[in-house]
């Protein structure tokens, strides 16, 4: 069984995000960049999957600018075995994101897609589901837990509201994963050297005949509203005066 | 210009989250019908019925749609969504896993977890675990929208009586099932739509402590929730889990107990009205959106406020 995960290149989960003065955007020059920790968790399933003997080849796909190729050989260090860069410097968007890797998946025939539930810039949580969607396949999101079955079938426990939910799908799937699903590695020196030499084919959007072209207009990007700065107290006496007397909300 | 709303229930009641979408439909403007989808759901039917200001509710009772799958329910929706201009559901758990996937088989790019209706067609969302917020104009003919409840005042849920149409099943597709679920029993009230809610982290050090918060939690008649940080090392379950990946809850009063105040946790708490921080250590990011700090140690505050609380 082929796995594939998608990886994307966002801001790094420790950094502050600024809003640029013009209100086009977040500032992402200069900043530091690293793979969407939901897609690390995707890529060490993946290997995982591989370790275990479920799969046989695990393919690490990323979309955007030429640097997604540090993502791809992040991905790669862990133990995927190789990569396909989609590249391109037009905004993309979870529809377009979608289209452009089911292309892939067309060409590359693999029975489950891993991607992240979310990713940490736009905050979108579409992608895995409009994968699984445009492929008429089944889906699983926000997974806690994977169990292929040998009859074609897998078993996926979900986070949901109220608490897990598991269900049973078919085989090919479209999973996203949650954060307990695992916990990523670190990749070790060693196979970060050995992620080197693994391939990475570069593909584009019009090669695979998919317009990217994004579906909204970002009007502006500001900041939030600050919330006005607080008070401490020095005691629960007090906290509990404040709260009855002052807010009013007890 | 008609919106169609995707009903949150559990087959036997409406959920709350409902009535927070409902007024971001009417910002959009038009007629607005509900769908309720589900099994033996007439009674989360009739109870839709009675939200004023619905023209319509539709009803479509099946197994199909029995634990909402992701794959038939995405089925149904596009089955009715050429009748209207806008189809919208609320961020929750069903929201997020069947709208991308009808909205992808309408050739649609959704709109997550509105924050603000400008017009018809342009939406505020925040970006970044909400250290940014964005307004998008979409150019697609449907516009397909989750709308995040905390954001919208609840419209009342009696008053109404629009009528109840059969809405016409549209199979199953056979390529997912439901086998069970663990759900979290709890007495007190959801996490999502709390007066009140008293938070854990790390700070706990376990799950037994946690106990100390469901005192509290219970003489306030609030709800629990914790970090990542406290759910990951296993104190709770994952529904309590406030934050950016998490739930977004916007209380009167939130109280944050050893919660640090990560950019990921705030991302879910910090539209509450009045925030509480209780910590030991006094530089504690949390300090910076909270109304009231006191910096304590836990171990002890926490007890002297339950205490103080029954006074």
């Amino acid at each position: 069984m082929k796995v594939l995960v998608a990886v994307k290149r966002v801001v790094d989960y420790n950094v502050k995000v600024r809003v640029k003065a013009d209100g086009t955007g977040v500032e992402t020059a200069n900043v530091k960049m690293s793979m969407n920790p939901f897609d690390e968790i995707g890529v060490e399933e993946a290997v995982r999957l591989k370790e275990g003997g479920k799969a046989t080849e695990v393919i690490a796909v990323s979309l955007g600018p030429t640097q997604c190729q540090e993502t791809i050989r992040t991905a790669l260090a862990m133990g995927a075995d190789r990569g396909i860069h989609v590249h391109t410097d037009v905004e993309l968007q979870p529809l377009a994101v979608a289209k452009l890797l089911k292309a892939v998946v067309d060409k590359e025939q693999p029975q489950l897609c891993i991607l992240g539930k979310q990713a940490i810039d736009d905050d979108a949580n579409q992608t895995g589901q409009m994968l699984s969607a445009l492929l008429g396949w089944a889906q699983a999101t926000f997974a806690s837990k994977l169990a292929i079955n040998g009859d074609g079938t897998a078993n996926v426990t979900r986070e949901v509201d109220g608490g897990l939910e598991t269900i049973q799908v078919k085989l090919p799937l479209v999973m996203t994963t949650d954060l307990r699903l695992n916990e990523p590695r670190y990749a070790s020196l060693p196979n970060i050297m050995k992620a080197k030499k693994k391939p990475i084919e570069q593909v584009t959007p019009e090669a695979l005949s998919v317009d990217p072209a994004p579906r909204l207009k970002t009007l502006k990007v500001v900041e939030p509203p600050k919330r006005k700065s607080g008070v401490k107290v020095k005691s629960v006496a007090e906290l509990v005066d404040k709260l009855r007397n002052e807010a009013k909300v007890i | 210009m008609t919106t169609l709303v995707l009903v949150e229930h559990d087959n036997a009641a409406l959920k709350s989250a409902t009535l927070h979408v409902v007024p971001a439909a009417q910002k959009i403007g038009g007629d607005i019908h509900l769908l309720v989808a589900g099994q033996n759901c007439r009674a989360v039917a009739e109870e839709a019925a009675k939200i004023p200001g619905i023209a319509k509710v539709l009803l479509a009772d099946d197994a199909a749609y029995a634990n909402r799958l992701a794959e038939n329910l995405a089925k149904l929706i596009v089955s009715l969504a050429p009748n209207y201009s806008h189809v919208l559901a609320p961020t929750t758990a069903t929201g997020k896993n069947v709208m991308p996937r009808a909205a992808a088989l309408l050739d649609v790019q959704q709109i997550s977890d509105i924050s603000a209706v400008e017009s018809a067609d342009t939406f505020t969302r925040t970006i970044y675990a909400g250290n940014a917020l964005a307004t998008v104009q979409s150019t697609d003919k449907i516009k397909v929208v989750t709308v995040r409840p905390t954001a919208f005042e609840a419209v009342a849920a009696t008053g109404g009586s629009a009528a109840i149409e059969n809405a016409a099943a549209t199979g199953d597709t056979g390529l997912a099932s439901f086998v069970g679920q663990e759900l979290s029993k709890s007495e007190r009230p959801e996490l999502t739509s709390a007066r009140i809610v008293v938070s854990g982290g790390r700070g706990m050090q376990s799950g037994d402590n946690f106990h100390m918060l469901d005192k509290v939690a219970d003489k306030l008649g609030a709800a629990v929730g914790a970090s990542r940080a406290a759910v990951d090392a296993g104190f709770v379950p994952n529904d309590y889990q406030v934050g950016q990946t998490g739930k977004i809850v916007a209380p009167d009063l939130y109280i944050a107990v050893g919660i640090s105040g990560a950019i990921q946790h705030l991302a879910g708490m910090k539209d509450s009205k009045v925030i509480v921080a209780i910590n030991k250590d006094e530089d504690a990011p949390i300090f910076q959106v909270a109304d009231y700090g006191l910096v304590a140690d836990l171990f002890q505050a926490v007890p002297e406020l339950e205490q103080a609380l029954s006074k």
